[in-house]
């Protein structure tokens, strides 16, 4: 009893991740399939990001800075929490600035920032079917995925234009990748779809609870699923963040008073603030950036390829003190 | 003016802080020992035991303690410190039938080898709150009898003798029993792999699947077999040694639940069986887990899925109940960029929505004057 409790390097012991790590690998051979994985009781409840968090251990080395994000921020609890736990089991270098982290592990949104050769961005699932509103057991799902049967989800888009004269899906949007698997890209919103698609990063998934891995390899098509004559969009916003005056990104609404006042500002918090700080000469492109971006009400299935920085982040690169 | 929420991790830490505080409560009233609770509130160590899949009475009183009395809190922790051990083995099955029995009934039959033994249970105590006990009223010591040298076989093994009840499944040779703490689980499921979940399943949630059952809920008309309890011993196989190494003796809940069953066109009129093994001392978790087990066999006795205990992939997608509190608890996470995108489409679908009724309006008011 007395024993001090001691926990391995990023708290899952080695045997387990190399099963994680096989299940990663696996998943970036097949993109966009669901492996399923071994995935253990973590330290914080299911549903928090067990599966981001077990393939983050698996993958983080010492040498890693890590980034964590909650709904486009690194200041909100559950990524303070969980930016706390690697840095107290994995000692590793924490970043809230997108370019300098060679790990990013998000919870419903992807930076702003393009992403770039050599990062890594992972994404907490709570569902990983996206077929399992449409066919609630597991068993029928996986045949659907086996056949290729994805005709469900082709009539639930239809249905919805017929009723609603619009696709009623705004997160959690089903994209198709490399032409084959019909995947759920989290529930991030559909804004940041595009963003996956050829991104240069290696995106994987964990999805703790349901047991799933799957992973979109850089260079990868996502393709967000849509009808010819009902091309897929983006959000858009009538406009700017109201602190640092950026077009084409995910706002937050954020409510100053009981008379219905509000305003929008940036979701991705490490952007807005970067913004702020250099407002005249933005390192990376003018106001209108942001991968997801797109104008209005425009065709967007042809989805922009985020640009390659230059010299993509070193491990260590923009290490901090601890 | 917004500020953006800043200090979250100082907020977190002074919550904690609240948290350790509300949990000492009142200083002048004495802590809480860990042996108080293995040896006074002993059940609840169990069903944490249980649920928690490790037998270790000591860390689940530590759990329950660090959860202020919060089971699924406490069966938590002990789940995310299990997790963390190696594995360095597996015993070999125990054998129920030679435990050292503290408590063993039958509802099937009046008497039998080894006799009813009613051992420690609140049956038949009526439920009257005892002013006494909240005194510290001094409390006899038990009666004892000696240890009779009589076997005490399973009842199962007493009815199997006229063939009318069916006999202990049998695996495959080369059968390696499943582990679901190694292994993802997969629908559809082999027997041992079923049982090992619902042996840790929600005691609340199999409680009410098999009271479903018994309300007609794919009914099964059950019999208690048996139910007993105590000690079995544990033995390990060691690659070195030509005989099996004792570990010592665990404490177990054993239920063979007996159900009547017409036939079918795969197995002929018989009685079929449930059955329930849980940690520590738990009838109501055994016998609930007994009348599950048995509604699940629908598929393979060839019994039509009719019901939600039936149906393999609900039940055990959803016992789980370290998985069902975090999910159900993680919707006070923020959502708000979700949420921000419902509203767009909402506040779209609202304007046009608006703009039809005004045209309609128009419309009606157009044709009214014209008429």
């Amino acid at each position: 009893m007395t024993d001090i409790a001691t926990y391995n390097f990023a708290y899952l012991d080695e045997q387990t991740k190399r099963m994680i790590r096989r299940a990663i690998l696996k998943g970036i051979a097949i993109p966009g399939y669901q492996v399923p994985f071994a995935s253990r009781e973590m330290p914080m409840p299911y549903g928090w990001g067990t599966g981001g968090v077990q393939v983050t251990a698996s993958i983080i080395g010492p040498d890693d800075v890590l980034k964590v994000i909650d709904q486009g921020a690194d200041d909100t609890t559950n990524a303070v929490s969980i930016r706390a736990f690697f840095k107290k089991v994995a000692r590793v270098a924490v970043t809230t600035e997108t370019a300098t982290a060679t790990i990013i592990q998000t919870r419903h949104r992807i930076p702003e920032h393009p992403l770039t050769a050599g990062q890594v961005l992972v994404f907490q699932v709570p569902i990983p079917e996206p077929l399992r509103f449409l066919e609630p057991r597991e068993t029928e799902t996986r045949k659907m995925h086996a056949l290729e049967e994805y005709g469900l989800m082709h009539v639930k888009l239809y249905e919805d234009i017929a009723k609603h004269g619009r696709i009623a899906t705004t997160y959690a949007y089903p994209v198709k990748i490399e032409g084959r698997y019909v995947m759920d890209p989290s529930p991030t919103p559909k804004f940041d779809n595009p963003k996956m698609h050829r991104s240069p990063a290696l995106q994987l998934f964990g999805a703790g609870r349901e047991k799933r891995i799957y992973a979109v390899p850089p260079f990868t098509d996502v393709v967000s699923l849509d009808f010819e004559d009902h091309p897929f969009e983006v959000q858009t916003f009538d406009q700017p963040c109201a602190l640092c005056g950026a077009e084409n990104v995910y706002l937050d609404e954020v409510i100053l008073d009981d008379h219905g006042g509000h305003m929008f500002v940036c979701s991705d918090t490490d952007h807005c603030e970067k913004r702020r700080e250099a407002p005249t000469s933005p390192s990376w492109g003018g106001r209108a950036e942001g991968a997801g971006g797109g104008n209005g009400q425009s065709s967007l299935s042809s989805t922009p390829t985020p640009a390659l920085r230059a010299d993509p982040p070193h491990k260590g690169e923009g290490k901090e003190a601890e | 003016m917004y500020v953006a929420v800043k200090g979250g991790e100082a907020a977190i830490a002074n919550a904690h802080r609240l948290l350790a505080d509300r949990r000492r409560g009142d200083r002048s009233v004495p802590a809480l020992r860990l042996n108080q609770i293995v040896e006074q509130l002993a059940l609840g160590v169990d069903r944490v035991m249980s649920e928690g899949s490790l037998y270790d009475r000591e860390l689940a009183a530590l759990a329950v303690v660090q959860a202020r009395g919060d089971m699924i809190e406490a069966i938590f922790l002990v789940r995310a410190y299990r997790t963390t051990l190696p594995r360095f083995g597996y015993t070999n099955p125990v054998d129920t039938g030679a435990m050292q029995v503290e408590r063993r009934i039958s509802a099937t039959y009046k008497d039998l080898p080894g006799g009813q033994v009613l051992g420690p249970t609140f049956d038949y105590t009526h439920r009257l709150l005892d002013p006494e006990l909240a005194a510290g009223a001094e409390v006899e010591a038990p009666a004892q009898r000696p240890v009779e040298a009589e076997a005490m076989p399973r009842v199962s093994a007493i009815l199997a003798h006229e063939g009318l009840i069916e006999a202990d499944g049998e695996m495959p040779l080369d059968h390696v029993p499943g582990d679901i703490t190694r292994e993802p689980l997969q629908f559809p499921m082999a027997r041992d792999i079923r049982l090992q979940a619902l042996s840790r399943g929600d005691e609340g949630f199999l409680l009410a699947l098999g009271y479903s059952t018994q309300r007609g809920y794919a009914r099964n008309h059950p019999f208690v077999g048996e139910v007993r309890i105590g000690e079995v011993e544990l033995e390990l196989d060691v690659p070195e040694l030509p005989f099996p190494v004792p570990l010592g003796s665990i404490r177990v809940t054993e239920c063979q639940m007996v159900n009547q069953f017409k036939g079918s066109a795969k197995a002929p009129p018989q009685f079929t069986r449930g059955y329930g093994l849980v940690f520590g001392q738990s009838e109501r978790k055994a016998m609930a887990m007994a009348l599950c087990d048995r509604a699940l066999r629908a598929g393979e006795l060839g019994e039509d899925v009719v019901a939600a205990a039936q149906d393999e992939e609900f039940v055990i997608s959803h016992s789980d109940n370290v998985q069902a509190t975090g999910f159900v608890e993680h919707l006070k996470l923020p959502h708000y960029v979700d949420f921000q995108a419902e509203l767009g489409l909402v506040r779209r679908m609202r304007a046009e929505y608006e703009a039809r009724q005004n045209e309609d309006k128009a419309a009606e008011e157009k044709r009214e004057a014209a008429e």
